[in-house]
């Protein structure tokens, strides 16, 4: 409710996302962000804006992600306008692309999938010479691929920074150099308790756990189940270039800034957010495949992401029934979802609306294994 | 671009000179050094503009580690200037900006 | 491809390590960045004329018996060559440079034993105007008289403080050039400080003379110095005009075209940060050290560090340390008769040679203000030319780290991978939150080590695949 006050763990994409929604909804906000090296899985966030091939066997993902897009631009526009930086959101269609007849058949028939499940996604299969009308650099081993309209990129460091910024400025308590270990509930007072390992504690009337890969065991202690894993993507950035990609695709792009962002792998490594050779040059490989071109452009930057993954790839959004107010989310669209978690999930959370119907489709009990009749 | 030589050589060279050229001016410097060196010698003090607000840099560390030396030479944008030998008829130009992957050959792929 | 040993870097301790493995009969190869052996001290060792030579001086001659001994060896050099990852188990992966077009694909060797001997590198100097074109380090003015030949034409002022600033300033000067004023930022207050290590300095007295009769020749041939500069500023529009600071108390200005700053090197720990390996912050130093045992092993590892890449510690010392690591390397792989008492003197050796350190890190220690810059608008990250003054906005974001003052604003994302804003980014960082360095930590270094062309990583010949 408005005036309540509300400790979200987690200054990432999303629990800063979630953050300045609650603020500017009208609640006190304290926000708890680790230290420097901590796993901090939004500085591995690719930095599109997608949905086309989302959503298959979730038509409720589907739904999610598209109206999160379009939710984007006043998301853009009013960081703009209060903390005085651009996000770069640019939402021009992206392209998926493929190399070869198999495996764009495939694509076609998963994007059909995903329409009949009755959320319509708009798409253009292209066959090569319809692609180098909007992309003249693609290189000879790509034969087709799919667009979609409502596909873009933002920059994801920009905009971490702009959350940031705008919570600053609206006066929320981030607390920073802090890695809570343990939440609790206190009946008699009917707040919630966030330990670090000294045993400082602070209190809030609600709780939001959105603290990537942290979350899986702080959703227990409010009896939530979360099973997050962390998968490994390696990403690569080039040295700045001049421009000449003005569409994003599905593992390539060109940032705000000029570099070429490639990504990316996927690994079961546990927490090991090392970077690996081979990875690197598989990345560069299918790269120089993509755009021969970019066979002059130097690498400056490789390094493995770990992203937070439910088993089924789909967000957790869930409100603890034992303990009401206390929420745990997860996603590793941090960017896609942006907006979305900013205007619908952070008045949710704050108590202002009702739960959104879809969201029965994310609640993290769906992966608790039922006992066979 | 300065004329002034703001170094000079210590020796007379007596050995072999190439010619480079500098922004269409011709050049001629002693074979053996860096491109860096060479147009130091010759009175160039502006290498690149940043891309950043076009601010113009000239080399710092000349071993490698700082990149303020880049040029476009014989065709291939951003290349460390210190880290070049310079070659008989080689075209230098100065690294405006960021790097256009796409002015070079398509038939090197 | 295999070998026992592959060490990455050709300067003394390189030289000397590689030198003596090959002693040791170990099939041993130098992989290195630049085109000709020597490092940077002993750059262009090999075909410097003799007019050069003389004017560089017999320390820089020594260099020629170490690169002597390592032609007459079985040792591989392979110069021109860009190492952009190291593993911890003896990895090594590098590319050729062709200066630019996709050559060969990159490559792996693998050694049972990796010495990483790459040195050091100029600190960074964050005034401001000092990305002025006309303005350079000290070392850069070195390179170029020894690489090239080259000494400065019209008027240079030669700023900040050590020994090579000194040097540099006699080398130009029996080369016939006299700079227009060595402006010292040493104070009268650290010679004082520096009394304290003076006793052991003393029993290096041969170093301590040497360092005298360069101060002293400064002196006689009439340079002018102004000590303890404070408040230092290079001006120009587009390029270096003049030079001003604060001696005595008044402002002082001097015309000039070209300025060479130097307040002493740093070790370059690029390969030793990438690899997750522990570093300690050195407050005598001012800098970040790997943490290695007394051979220079890193732990949990096949991968040693010797010479200034472990700790500033001069030529010498370096090849010393090149020397340890390969008897330890060699007493692993085959057992080296009296390993014991060839140890005992290489480290007594070596403890000599560290023993004028203390006393020269402390007369000649960086002051705060030349490495923690005041104005807001001095740059600190070239690159991308991020402010300390936007650093500090970043702390007070919330930021309280480097890694997170990159991710909020480049500072650290350029081609010299933060080479050279590092150190000034942790100070300044430290500052503002009032910690010590060693909390704030360093930047996260990861492969690449250095840009790589991305043809050069991918495997051009599958492109049809």
């Amino acid at each position: 409710m408005i005036g309540e006050h509300i400790a979200i763990v987690g200054g990432g994409l999303l629990g800063a996302a979630i953050a300045y929604g609650a603020i500017r909804s009208g609640l006190e906000v304290t926000l708890f962000d680790e230290h420097d090296t901590a796993h901090r899985a939004s500085r591995g966030n690719f930095g599109l804006a997608w949905i086309q091939g989302k959503g298959l066997n979730k038509p409720e993902y589907v739904n999610w992600t598209k109206n999160g897009l379009r939710l984007w631009p006043e998301l853009q526009e009013e960081l703009l306008q209060i903390t005085g930086i651009d996000v770069a959101l640019q939402q021009p269609g992206g392209f998926w692309l493929g190399f070869s007849d198999r495996e764009v058949l495939e694509r076609e028939t998963k994007l059909k999938q995903i329409n009949a499940q009755g959320v319509h996604v708009p798409y253009t299969i292209m066959d090569r010479s319809d692609l180098l009308q909007y992309l003249p650099e693609l290189g000879p081993s790509v034969v087709g691929g799919s667009f979609c309209s409502l596909d873009g990129q933002a920059n994801p460091l920009l905009l971490l920074k702009a959350l940031h910024s705008a919570l600053k400025i609206k006066g929320a308590n981030i607390i920073n150099g802090v890695r809570i270990e343990r939440v609790t509930y206190d009946k008699n007072t009917r707040r919630f308790l966030c330990f670090n390992s000294a045993g400082d504690h602070w209190e809030s009337d609600r709780l939001v756990l959105a603290a990537g890969l942290g979350n899986a065991k702080l959703a227990a202690d409010v009896d939530i189940y979360a099973p997050i894993r962390p998968k490994r993507g390696q990403i690569l950035i080039t040295e700045k270039l001049k421009p000449f990609l003005n569409y994003p695709t599905n593992k390539c792009r060109q940032t705000n800034e000029g570099s070429i962002q490639i990504g990316s792998t996927s690994d079961d490594v546990g927490l090991d957010d090392s970077t690996k050779t081979d990875q690197i040059e598989l990345l560069a490989r299918r790269a120089v495949k993509t755009f021969p071109l970019l066979s002059d452009a130097r690498l400056v930057r490789a390094w493995g992401a770990l992203r937070p993954l439910t088993p089924d790839g789909y967000p957790i959004y869930q409100e603890s029934v034992k303990y009401p107010g206390a929420f745990v989310v997860t996603s590793h669209s941090g960017v896609t979802l942006a907006a979305a978690h900013c205007y619908t999930v952070a008045p949710w959370i704050s108590g202002l609306t009702q739960t959104p119907l879809e969201f029965i489709a994310f609640r993290g009990d769906r992966f608790i294994q039922r006992p066979k009749e | 671009m300065r004329l002034n030589q703001v170094f000079k050589f210590y020796e007379s060279k007596d050995d072999e000179f190439v010619t480079v050229y500098f922004e269409g001016k011709e050049l001629r410097v002693p074979s053996g050094i860096s491109v860096a060196s060479a147009l130091l010698a010759n009175g160039i003090y502006f290498f690149r503009a940043s891309s950043v607000n076009g601010s113009k840099r000239s080399p710092y560390c000349m071993m490698g580690v700082c990149f303020e030396c880049l040029l476009e030479i014989d065709g291939v944008p951003a290349l460390q200037g210190c880290m070049i030998g310079v070659r008989n008829g080689m075209i230098i130009k100065r690294q405006i900006g960021n790097m256009n992957v796409k002015k070079l050959d398509i038939e090197t792929y | 491809m295999s070998y026992d040993v592959v060490i990455i870097g050709s300067g003394p301790a390189g030289m000397a390590a590689a030198i003596d493995c090959d002693k040791y009969g170990l099939s041993t190869i130098i992989l290195d960045e630049q085109p000709m052996l020597g490092g940077q001290i002993y750059r262009n060792i090999e075909y410097v004329t003799s007019g050069r030579l003389k004017i560089l001086g017999a320390d820089y001659e020594h260099g020629i018996i170490l690169a002597d001994k390592l032609r007459k060896s079985q040792v591989e050099y392979r110069g021109n060559v860009s190492v952009w990852n190291v593993t911890r188990n003896g990895e090594v992966s590098f590319v050729i440079n062709r200066g630019g077009r996709s050559g060969e694909k990159s490559q792996s060797i693998n050694g049972r034993f990796v010495v990483i001997a790459t040195g050091a590198m100029e600190r960074p100097f964050p005034i401001k105007g000092w990305t002025l074109p006309g303005v350079m380090g000290a070392g850069a003015g070195q390179i170029l008289l020894k690489s090239s030949g080259l000494i400065p034409n019209l008027p240079t002022v030669l700023i900040g403080e050590g020994p090579l600033l000194y040097l540099l300033a006699y080398q130009y000067m029996k080369a016939g050039y006299k700079p227009a004023a060595l402006v010292s930022t040493t104070r009268f207050s650290d010679y004082f400080k520096a009394i304290y290590n003076m006793p052991k300095a003393m029993l290096s007295w041969r170093d301590f003379l040497k360092g005298l009769k360069l101060l002293s020749s400064i002196y006689i041939h009439g340079i002018k110095v102004y000590s303890g500069a404070t408040c230092l500023e290079l001006n120009g529009s587009d390029f270096l005009e003049e030079v001003s600071f604060k001696h005595k108390g008044s402002y002082k200005k001097i015309s000039a075209s070209l300025a060479l700053l130097h307040q002493g090197v740093i070790p370059n720990t690029q390969i030793t940060m990438s690899e997750n390996l522990p570093h300690k912050w050195n407050e005598n130093q001012i800098c970040w050290e790997p943490i290695t045992d007394e051979w220079g092993r890193l732990p949990e590892s096949n991968l040693y560090v010797a010479g200034d890449g472990r700790g500033i510690v001069g030529a010498q010392a370096s090849e010393t340390q090149g020397k340890l690591a390969a008897l330890s390397i060699a007493n692993q792989l085959k057992n080296i008769d009296d390993f014991i008492v060839k140890s005992k003197q290489l480290k007594q050796t070596l403890s000599k040679q560290k023993r004028i350190r203390p006393f020269i890190d402390r007369i000649y220690r960086p002051k705060d203000e030349f490495r923690i810059p005041k104005g807001d608008d001095v740059i600190v990250c070239r690159c991308e030319e991020v402010t300390a003054g936007q650093i500090r906005e970043y702390v007070d974001l919330g930021c309280i780290g480097p890694n997170q003052t990159k991710a909020f604003g480049r500072c650290g994302m350029g081609l010299c991978q933060g080479r050279f804003c590092s150190l000034t980014v942790t100070e300044i960082i430290a500052e503002k939150r009032n910690v010590t360095p060693t909390e704030v930590g360093h930047y996260r270094i990861r492969a690449p080590i250095k840009p790589v062309l991305l043809g050069d990583l991918a495997n051009t010949d599958e492109l049809t695949e």
